[in-house]
């Protein structure tokens, strides 16, 4: 064989050979971090989720684990979602007090604008909070909660007060109030809100017999 | 070691010579994106001069077992593995900092600042050379997206230091200068564009700043003589 092709071969061979230990190093180091970090940054990504939770659902509504009464509830219109999404039964004595659910309102000014909604067994708002948008900031971010008190004022509404024509921001001749220059994002806040309630009102009986649903089982019940 | 005048100079490269965000123009992706408000700028600075030294210190030590050809993968290679696993730490061990941090943290792997750090000065440099001189690019870079951010905050929002609160928490919120009270908001100084043009303006300043100072020394030189 040619030798100079034969020491372009070793060349190559050596040099891939390196490349492979590069490779193998850091996935190793890789594979290590991730083994040794995964527990606890589930842990915080839990307790995350659930302070989340508790903004919109005051703590004296439920005394049960509200994460492991998580169930998924399949797209719907009037959630704004088109797959699956999340929904934690409160009970309080064993008896369901209220839902958290999570609704996506589509027509934001630049994208989907994700909402985490507590509603009492009532039909009442009791928090709303965004999770996810791309709204302009500095002018239409004041629906988060990091940046305005606007989405408090939501707390204690439902289907009936305010009545549905006085369900809208004010621009449009209803009760919420929105500021200059951005309604199209308050606007589509609140219609969200008021068809996540809709959504409760239609699915209410289903919920309230929730007892026999698989969440419901001892298994996940167990307190910890 | 390090000598006192070696460290000076790298750190007069980086923080203005060869500043990475006037005069290199490297990493420019997360510099428009983030700058948006001071607090991003620096948080996204420190967190991008962490990763370049750690990726500048990793790059050194092993300079000498890669080959020529394949040192541009193994470069990222390194850099990528490096700025996972400081992800993952940062989200197990400082949660809260991680929460304001975190989204920034994959996109320092598309800042190119790193890479090129790596290739042109630790690949051919000693380790703690190469982190220093890796702070010092990354302190600049921290420096121009402040001054970046300070601008676009102030003429965008109208403050300063908002979202304070979001890093330091709750009380650090009275420390949020509202400079122009009742401000209406310009949406221009916020959208990309403006990055765009702030950055022109910061650029155009730096360069008239170097050409006076080379003219005061072209000056100088006579009466030298």
């Amino acid at each position: 064989m040619n030798p100079l092709l034969m020491a372009a071969g070793r060349n190559a061979l050596r040099t891939g050979t390196i490349l492979f230990a590069f490779a193998l190093v850091a996935t190793a180091m890789l594979a290590f971090t991730h083994n040794r970090t995964e527990p606890t940054i589930t842990r915080s990504q839990q307790a995350e989720k659930l302070a989340l939770i508790n903004q919109v659902l005051p703590a004296a509504l439920y005394d049960n684990d509200l994460l492991a009464s998580q169930r998924s509830v399949p797209p719907d219109e009037l959630l704004g979602t088109r797959q699956d999404s999340a929904l934690w039964i409160a009970r309080r004595g064993g008896r369901v007090t209220g839902v958290v659910l999570e609704a996506v309102a589509p027509d934001g000014y630049s994208g989907n604008i994700h909402l985490l909604i507590g509603i009492d067994i009532d039909g009442h708002v009791t928090g709303v909070r965004v999770t996810a948008h791309r709204e302009t900031p500095g002018l239409g971010d004041y629906i988060d909660r990091l940046k305005s008190d606007w989405i408090d004022q939501f707390v204690g509404k439902s289907l009936t007060n305010p009545e549905a024509k006085h369900w809208r921001v004010a621009k449009d001749g209803g009760q919420f109030d929105a500021r200059a220059g951005a309604t199209i994002t308050p606007r589509a806040v609140v219609k969200a809100v008021r068809a996540a309630l809709d959504y409760f009102a239609r699915h209410r009986a289903a919920l309230l017999t929730e007892k026999t649903a698989p969440d419901a089982s001892p298994v996940k019940e167990t307190p910890k | 070691m390090i000598t006192l005048q070696e460290f000076r100079t790298l750190f007069h490269n980086g923080l203005s010579k060869q500043n990475a965000g006037l005069v290199q123009l490297l990493g420019l992706c997360p510099l428009l994106a983030i700058s948006s408000s001071i607090v991003n700028a620096l948080s996204l600075g420190l967190a991008t001069t962490l990763v370049m030294a750690s990726a500048s210190g990793a790059v050194s030590g092993v300079r000498h077992f890669i080959p020529h050809e394949i040192r541009i993968p193994v470069f990222v290679l390194l850099i990528a593995s490096l700025v996972t696993v400081i992800d993952l730490l940062m989200n197990a061990f400082v949660h809260p900092l991680y929460l304001v941090l975190g989204i920034f943290i994959p996109l320092i792997t598309t800042n190119c600042i790193v890479l090129a750090r790596a290739d042109a000065f630790a690949s051919k440099n000693r380790p703690l050379h190469s982190v220093v001189d890796a702070v010092a690019m990354g302190l600049g870079l921290t420096m121009v997206l402040v001054v970046l951010g300070g601008m676009r905050e102030l003429a965008g929002q109208g403050t300063l230091l908002s979202g304070l609160d979001l890093v330091f928490g709750e009380e650090a919120k009275r420390f949020v200068l509202h400079v122009l009270p009742d401000y209406q908001g310009f949406l221009l100084a916020i959208l990309p564009p403006g990055a765009f043009i702030a950055l022109g303006l910061l650029i155009a300043a730096h360069n008239w700043n170097n050409a006076r100072a080379e003219q005061r020394a072209r000056a100088a030189v006579p009466v030298a003589a």
